[in-house]
Formats: C-alpha cells, sequence, structure tokens
C-alpha cells in the first residue's frame, strides 16, 4: 500500500518551506524540520517532505542510484506531488540523494546560464549527523561573520566542489542538508573553507 | 487642527457600500438581468470574454453588470476568476474549416466555393441614430435564411491558395505543446503562438491602433483580408484516463486570415505569407486588428527590416495588456507622498543651489560694472 | 478541501492562492534567496487587485504566510493608508492571521514606498512591493538588452547616469529608488523607498524579499548582507536630512512627512512611520505641535 502523504498540506508546506527558506537565508543555521511521513526506504522523512512541499508537474525530481533500487520511493513522489521523475540529473528542479557519500559531481545537475542563474538545480541531500559548532568555515550573504558547519557523510573532496561551485557564482547548484529532525543550508552564495 | 489620517478601514467600507448604490442607479427603473447582458449587448461580452481569456458568456455577463459596464474592470473581474479555476489540461485544437457558419467574407475572391455569408453586420449600414429602439419595440424577425453553406463546401481561403503553393504553409504541428502566458513568464524573443495569446488577450484599442499603424507605413504588410469567419466550433478534450476525444462543448469564435505579400528570399520564392488572428464570439475589429500585428511581429523571421513599433515584440507585448497598464497607471492615484518629499526637499535645495550661483553672477556683474564706472 | 485546508468562510484556499501557484512561488524566492539581487522570473498570477497596487507583495506574502504568522502592512510608512488597510484586511480575510502595527510584534512586514524606522531583527521577513524591479529600465528599456547587462554585470550604464546628475547640479540627484549593489554582484532597485532607507538594507538582521506582480519578478537580500549604494570616491552616497525634528514626536533622524495645515503657508514635518511616532508618544516624548493630535 502506498504511505500517505501530509495531513494537512497546505500547514505542513508552508512550514517545510519556511524551514528550507530560512535554511538558505541564514546559512550554517540549522533549523528543524519536525514531520510524521514514513515514506519507502531509503527515501527520509526529510527528504519526503522537503519534495511533497516543493515539487510537482512544473519541478521535476532527480532520484540517486539509491532511492531507484526500490520502486516503491518513485511510486510514492509521483503520486503525491505528480512530479516527472527525471531520467537524466540535468533535467531535474530538485535532486533527492539518500547516498550522500556518493553524490554524483556538481556539474552532472544544472547550473543555469549566465543571464538565468535561476535555472539551476537544487540538490537535498540526507546526512546523518549535523552541527553548526565544529567543521567548515562559512561566510557570505545571510551570515553574520561567520558561521560553522558540518556534516555526514560526505564525499572526501566535497570541500573543493563546494569551492568550484561558489566559484561560478551567479550559476551553480544550491544544497540542502537535511538530518532527522533538522535541516542545514548551503547556497551558491556561502564560501566555505577549512578556515585558518 | 490636525489630525493625522485614520480610519482608512472606515473610508473603505463606506466607499464600498456607495459603489454599490450607484452602480444600482435610479431604483425606479428597472434592474438589467445578467441574461439582457448577455443577449443585448452581445458584442461587448464577446470582448470581455476574448481580453478575459474565458468562453462564458453568462460570467462575461455579469461582470458587466458589476462593473457599471466598465470593459476593463469587466475584464478584469473574468480573470481573476479565471486564475482560481482548476486546469483539467489543454483541449485539442478546433478545426475553424469545420466552422458552423454564420458569418463568412473574403475579400480576395468575388466568390468562392461556400460563397459569402454576409451575416449579422454593421458593415453597410447607415449610422443614424434609430430612435425607433428608443420606444423599446420589438425587432423585426429577420428573413428565414437559406441554410448556411457547410463545412465541408466552405473550405478556408488560405487552404485554397496553399493548394497552388501561392501561399506559405502553416508551420507543422511538430507536437510540442504551445506556451502559455499565464502559467510562465513571457521570455523574449516569444514564440508565434505565445505572441498570438498576448494579441488575444490584448486591449482591443491598442491592437487595433498597431494594426492602424502599419498600414500607414510603420511597418507595412500589404494586407488582404483572406477571410473572415465567424460562427460557433466543437471543442473536444482528451481525458489522461480515457485516452480518446470527448466532446466537451461549442464555443463561439471569430477567425481572420490575413493574405499578405511576401517578395521571397534567396531561399524562398515570392508567396503570400499569413498573419492571424481569433477571438471569441463576433469580434471583428479584434481579430483583423490582430491579424495586422501578427504579420508585422513576423518581419524578423521572414527577414524583412525591423524598427517599426508593430514589429517590435517586446513593445508590443509589454503593453497590449489592458489590466496591466490600467493598474499601472492608476496605480498613481495612491500615495506617493514619501517618495513627493524626496523630491520637494530635491527641487527646494536645488532651487536654492540656482539662487546661490544667480546672486554670485549678478554680484560679479555690478562689481565689474562700478570698476568699469570708475574707471 | 478539508477544513484546514480553506480559509473559513471565504471559499478560497489559505492566503487564496492554490498550492501549485505557492510552490511555483516558493521555488522562485529559494533562488533568489540563493542570488542575492538577480531578478528570478515567475508565472506572476492575476490577484483580485490591480496589477501596480501590490500584487506581487502580496503573492510573496501569501507564498510565506503560515497560519502563526503576525502581519503587518504599511504603505508610506503608515498602517493606516487605504491601500495598507486594504491589503492587510485581504490577508486577515483569506489566511485569518493576526494583524499588528507594531514593527517588532510583527513577523511578516509588507511594505510600500518605506523600511520601518524601528530596527528589524532576525525573526521577520521584510516583502516589498515593487513596481518596476529593473534598476536599468530607464536608462534601457529592452528586457533583452538588461538582462545581458546583468548576466554580464555591466553597471556602466548607471555609473553614467549618476555622473550625468553630478555634471549638472553638482550631485547626484535620485533621491528614490536609489541603486544598489548587492553582495558584491548584482545592481538592484530598492523599489521606490527613498534613499534615506537605502542605509537600513545593509547587514539587516532580517530577510528583504521583493515582489514584483506586472513585470514577473522576484528578488532578495538575505540577512547580514551587503547592500551599498552606488556612488563615487568624490561623491559619497548621502541621505535626506530634516532641519527639525518630527512635530508630533520629536523624534530626530527619522524621515518626515510634511502636512499642510492651512493655504497660507503653515506646515509641519511629521513621522512618516506613524507606528514609530505613536509608539514614541506612549512613552511620553512630545514634539512642538503635539497639542495638535
Amino acid at each position: 500500500m502506498l504511505a500517505r502523504g501530509f495531513h494537512d498540506p497546505v500547514h505542513e508546506a508552508q512550514g517545510v518551506f519556511r524551514a528550507v527558506m530560512d535554511a538558505l537565508a541564514r546559512p550554517g543555521t540549522i533549523q528543524a524540520l519536525a514531520t510524521d511521513l514514513a515514506p519507502p526506504a531509503p527515501l527520509t522523512p526529510e527528504l519526503a517532505a522537503i519534495a511533497l512541499a516543493l515539487a510537482d508537474s512544473d519541478a521535476p525530481l532527480w532520484l540517486d542510484a539509491a532511492l531507484g533500487e526500490n520502486t516503491a520511493v518513485p511510486d510514492f513522489l509521483r503520486f503525491h506531488t505528480g512530479a516527472r521523475i527525471a531520467a537524466v540529473p540535468s533535467e531535474a528542479a530538485f535532486a533527492l540523494i539518500a547516498d550522500p557519500a556518493a553524490c554524483p559531481d556538481f556539474g552532472a545537475f544544472a547550473q543555469g546560464m549566465p543571464a538565468y542563474p535561476d535555472r539551476s538545480a537544487t540538490l537535498v541531500l540526507a546526512v546523518s549527523g549535523l552541527a553548526d559548532d565544529e567543521g567548515w568555515h562559512l561566510d557570505g550573504p545571510g551570515i553574520k561573520g561567520s558561521a560553522r558547519l558540518t556534516a555526514a557523510p560526505l564525499p572526501a573532496d566535497f570541500l573543493g566542489r563546494l569551492g568550484r561551485n561558489h566559484a561560478a557564482f551567479p550559476q551553480g547548484i544550491d544544497l540542502i542538508l537535511a538530518a532527522p529532525g533538522r535541516l542545514a543550508a548551503l547556497p551558491r552564495s556561502t564560501r566555505v573553507t577549512t578556515g585558518g | 487642527m490636525y489630525v493625522a489620517v485614520k480610519g482608512g478601514e472606515a473610508a473603505i467600507a463606506n466607499a464600498h457600500r456607495l459603489l454599490a448604490e450607484t452602480r444600482r442607479g435610479d431604483t425606479t427603473v428597472p434592474e438589467l438581468s445578467v441574461a439582457q447582458i448577455r443577449e443585448q449587448m452581445a458584442l461587448l461580452v464577446d470582448r470581455v470574454m476574448t481580453e478575459g481569456s474565458l468562453h462564458d458568456p453568462d460570467l462575461a455577463a455579469l461582470a458587466l453588470k458589476q462593473a457599471r459596464g466598465d470593459l476593463i474592470e469587466a475584464v478584469f473581474l473574468v480573470r481573476a476568476y479565471r486564475t482560481t479555476l482548476p486546469r483539467f489540461g489543454a483541449s485539442e485544437p478546433v478545426e475553424t474549416g469545420a466552422m458552423s457558419l454564420r458569418r463568412r467574407i473574403s475579400a480576395t475572391y468575388k466568390d468562392l466555393p461556400g460563397g459569402q455569408v454576409l451575416g449579422p453586420t454593421f458593415d453597410y449600414t447607415h449610422r443614424l441614430i434609430d430612435f425607433a429602439l428608443a420606444a423599446e419595440g420589438e425587432a423585426p424577425a429577420a428573413e428565414e435564411a437559406e441554410p448556411l453553406a457547410d463545412a465541408a463546401h466552405a473550405p478556408r481561403v488560405t487552404d485554397l491558395l496553399g493548394q497552388d503553393g501561392l501561399i506559405e504553409p502553416s508551420a507543422p504541428d511538430d507536437g510540442t505543446p504551445p506556451g502559455d502566458l499565464t502559467r510562465e513568464p513571457l521570455d523574449f524573443p516569444a514564440d508565434r503562438a505565445l505572441r498570438l495569446q498576448a494579441l488575444a488577450r490584448g486591449d482591443e484599442g491598442f491592437v487595433l491602433a498597431l494594426g492602424y499603424s502599419t498600414q500607414r507605413g510603420y511597418g507595412r504588410t500589404h494586407p488582404f483580408v483572406g477571410e473572415i469567419r465567424v460562427g460557433t466550433v466543437a471543442v473536444e478534450f482528451v481525458p489522461e484516463e480515457l485516452g480518446f476525444a470527448v466532446p466537451l462543448g461549442e464555443v463561439a469564435l471569430t477567425e481572420c486570415q490575413m493574405v499578405n505579400q511576401f517578395h521571397g528570399s534567396a531561399e524562398v520564392p515570392p508567396q503570400f505569407t499569413r498573419g492571424y488572428g481569433l477571438a471569441f464570439g463576433q469580434s471583428e475589429r479584434k481579430a483583423m486588428a490582430m491579424a495586422l500585428v501578427d504579420r508585422a511581429l513576423r518581419a524578423e523571421e521572414l527577414g524583412e527590416p525591423v524598427g517599426a513599433p508593430a514589429q517590435d515584440q517586446e513593445f508590443v507585448l509589454a503593453h497590449c495588456d489592458a489590466l496591466q497598464a490600467t493598474g499601472f497607471v492608476e496605480h498613481l492615484k495612491l500615495p506617493h507622498y514619501v517618495d513627493f518629499q524626496a523630491e520637494l526637499e530635491l527641487v527646494r535645495r536645488l532651487r536654492a543651489e540656482h539662487a546661490a550661483r544667480r546672486s554670485r553672477v549678478e554680484a560679479d556683474t555690478s562689481e565689474t560694472e562700478r570698476k568699469e564706472a570708475a574707471e | 478541501m478539508s477544513a484546514a485546508v480553506a480559509a473559513p468562510g471565504t471559499g478560497y484556499n489559505f492566503a487564496y492562492l492554490d498550492e501549485g501557484t505557492k510552490r511555483m512561488i516558493r521555488r522562485a524566492i529559494l533562488k533568489a534567496i540563493a542570488i542575492p539581487g538577480y531578478q528570478v522570473p515567475f508565472a506572476s498570477r492575476e490577484m483580485p487587485m490591480p496589477y501596480g497596487w501590490g500584487t506581487g507583495g502580496v503573492q510573496v506574502t501569501a507564498a510565506i504566510l503560515g497560519a502563526n504568522d503576525v502581519l503587518k502592512v504599511i504603505d508610506q510608512g503608515s498602517d493606516d493608508t487605504t491601500n495598507a488597510v486594504s491589503i492587510r484586511a485581504f490577508f486577515a480575510r483569506t489566511a485569518n492571521v493576526a494583524v499588528t502595527t507594531r514593527t517588532r510584534e510583527a513577523t511578516v512586514i509588507q511594505t510600500r514606498h518605506r523600511i520601518p524606522e524601528a530596527p528589524l531583527h532576525e525573526g521577520q521577513v521584510l516583502v516589498y512591493q515593487v513596481p518596476i524591479p529593473e534598476p536599468l529600465r530607464f536608462l534601457e528599456p529592452r528586457e533583452t538588452e538588461t538582462r545581458q547587462l546583468h548576466a554580464l554585470a555591466e553597471y556602466g550604464l548607471m555609473h553614467v547616469k549618476l555622473y550625468e546628475d553630478i555634471a549638472r547640479h553638482g550631485h547626484i540627484a535620485t533621491t528614490y529608488a536609489y541603486p544598489v549593489e548587492v553582495a558584491g554582484r548584482y545592481v538592484m532597485d530598492p523599489s521606490p523607498t527613498p534613499k534615506f532607507d537605502n542605509p537600513k538594507m545593509d547587514d539587516c538582521p532580517a530577510l528583504q524579499l521583493f515582489g514584483a506582480g506586472r513585470e514577473k519578478r522576484i528578488y532578495a537580500v538575505p540577512p547580514y548582507t551587503r547592500v551599498r549604494s552606488l556612488d563615487f570616491e568624490d561623491h559619497p552616497f548621502r541621505v535626506q536630512r530634516f532641519d527639525r525634528p518630527c512635530a508630533l514626536c520629536g523624534a530626530e533622524g527619522v524621515y518626515l512627512d510634511e502636512v499642510l495645515l492651512d493655504d497660507a503657508g503653515g506646515r509641519m514635518f511629521v513621522c512618516s512611520d506613524t507606528d514609530h511616532c505613536e509608539e514614541r508618544r506612549a512613552d511620553g516624548h512630545v514634539g512642538t505641535e503635539a497639542a495638535r493630535v
């Protein structure tokens, strides 16, 4: 049987959106994201909530290999969002990534064009750990002075990818890091370094 | 005594009550029914439907009643209502060649298959006020008409021309759904389907003036009215779950096919080209003006020099919508005193600086004069 | 539609817009935040109020608003001007949200032409109504051209315009909608706020969202973002100064409205931000004409 969607689509979608908006507007802050969705594994409740809040027939989803393995995942997402599941990452508005350590290169996703940098993807990574008191040093729009953030698991060369993404500003992708019950975001405008 | 402006809320509520009363007018005069407007102000209803992008004569008539006959206000009501309607999908293309004709004329052929059918038209009426109408008498019934030419015998003029290759073929349908400027922001350059959508929704007066300007040399297109046809066509829709077309009903349309001269290019032999207009109901002026502007906007595609306003799609498409235009023009009624204060302060400062410069110049001049006098 | 979905008694969805439209606007807002100062095209809807009367701001507010938000709406700095009243009533009716005139109590503030005098805080979103979002529009009317200029960060035209002011008047003669550069990249129109308010946009703790309905653009300034008013080394940016305090509350360093008192040149200057003025008077501050209220 198909897992259910939001109980209260209007207000739950609004709540998820505001958490994502606040996270993108204030990189390095961790926003609460409460949801009682119980989607088919390995889709996490947080990834499902973000997809249900923001994807639809005008905003296709791309699923990573881990999510694609269980056909119940695309069935669940198609039914509740009406979104097309993109065959190739470059066609997606939102990419759902359940296995962040195997996150494809950002270049595989839509980067936008110089005249339309908004036509670019948002990657949503299901991480298990998220902390704002250690790890990377963040600065840029939305950040008072500087901030810290760390997430795991991630590919070893993730910092380098973030650096190249930021260097391409205003083009690039934006990242949402969703841990159980919490999320943070790294828009392309954020400069991420090891500090020092 | 100065009182800080208060009570906007009460003022607005009062204004709305007064508006409702004024809309009704003298209560000793019988109230207009929506059916009366629909039947007796039919051309106005057609225009509201066309610019409102919604085929619903009763709703358009109601909007006109609510709007006290203000056309743009009625279009506004219809459009705002339209946005709240659920969208089930797009209909199949309507077949105007199979139109049930009420009127059909061609200016390019004296006679043609299906014939010329004048139908209900103001053309050739003498515009003399008919005081008999003020007496509210019943109009004489029209003569029983001959059965109108059935569609199979009244092919479109452009199809007849096309048989000889004298007119450019319509672009083949490649299956991509046409864009929809109510769903996607307009992006330039806009393709022809989007331009036609914008023109169909566009203000008749604005489109008419632009079409007129092409006739006066601002983007000349050498137009002939190949055909104007007015009538009803069937609308069909393919529901996803059925997979075949089901009829939804009929809509009344006016279609205008302009046939325009074209000298050809290195690749294309000389041939006629098309300008297209389509509107709900009987809206001939709109359909004709739209066809002229459509053809003018194709100048670049056809390799013609571009420079006239009607050929400039950014200019035409950005300004043809009556709601956008009226909203922004009328927003000047809103308070602007914060910005005006900023300008007041600037003008006072510039005037003071100007006066200071003047008096310096005058002082210098009189100093020079005094010296000269003393010498 | 469940009872929780509908705005009670209106027949419309919560905050008027349907959920599909909200998602479309929300996606545009997220990209606008990620690319500060860049104008994101969006499929602006026909709203039940006229274009040019705040339809962009209303759509942005409707897309972000939640049941627990507290909404404040101002026009010309005042909660009481007719259009502010009308928009506040629209949301009170369709979203049934709490409304306030108190700047510090609001979580969402929709504004036309002013930024409140009281400092904004982190829990707030300021939504601007924007008539012409393109700062280069009056220098280059074509969208296809201005889009390229932004893509190339080619803002020489704007500097030339400001410099022509200096050549003619001895100083920059732009008093409102004064162009700013956001986060060192995009030049942005701050909406027709007086340039007096420009410094409040810089490093502001609140999120600033801009909605242009007729022109179909949304843009954003994230919190704590550098917003620099364009200027020249020898002609630095300066704001308007009033040579007197508010006649009602005695406030200095605030933006004032000039009120004509009679037809013999009588006038006084009072706070444009009515909430700020009322709070000060409630706290016992008194201006020279306080007796007039």
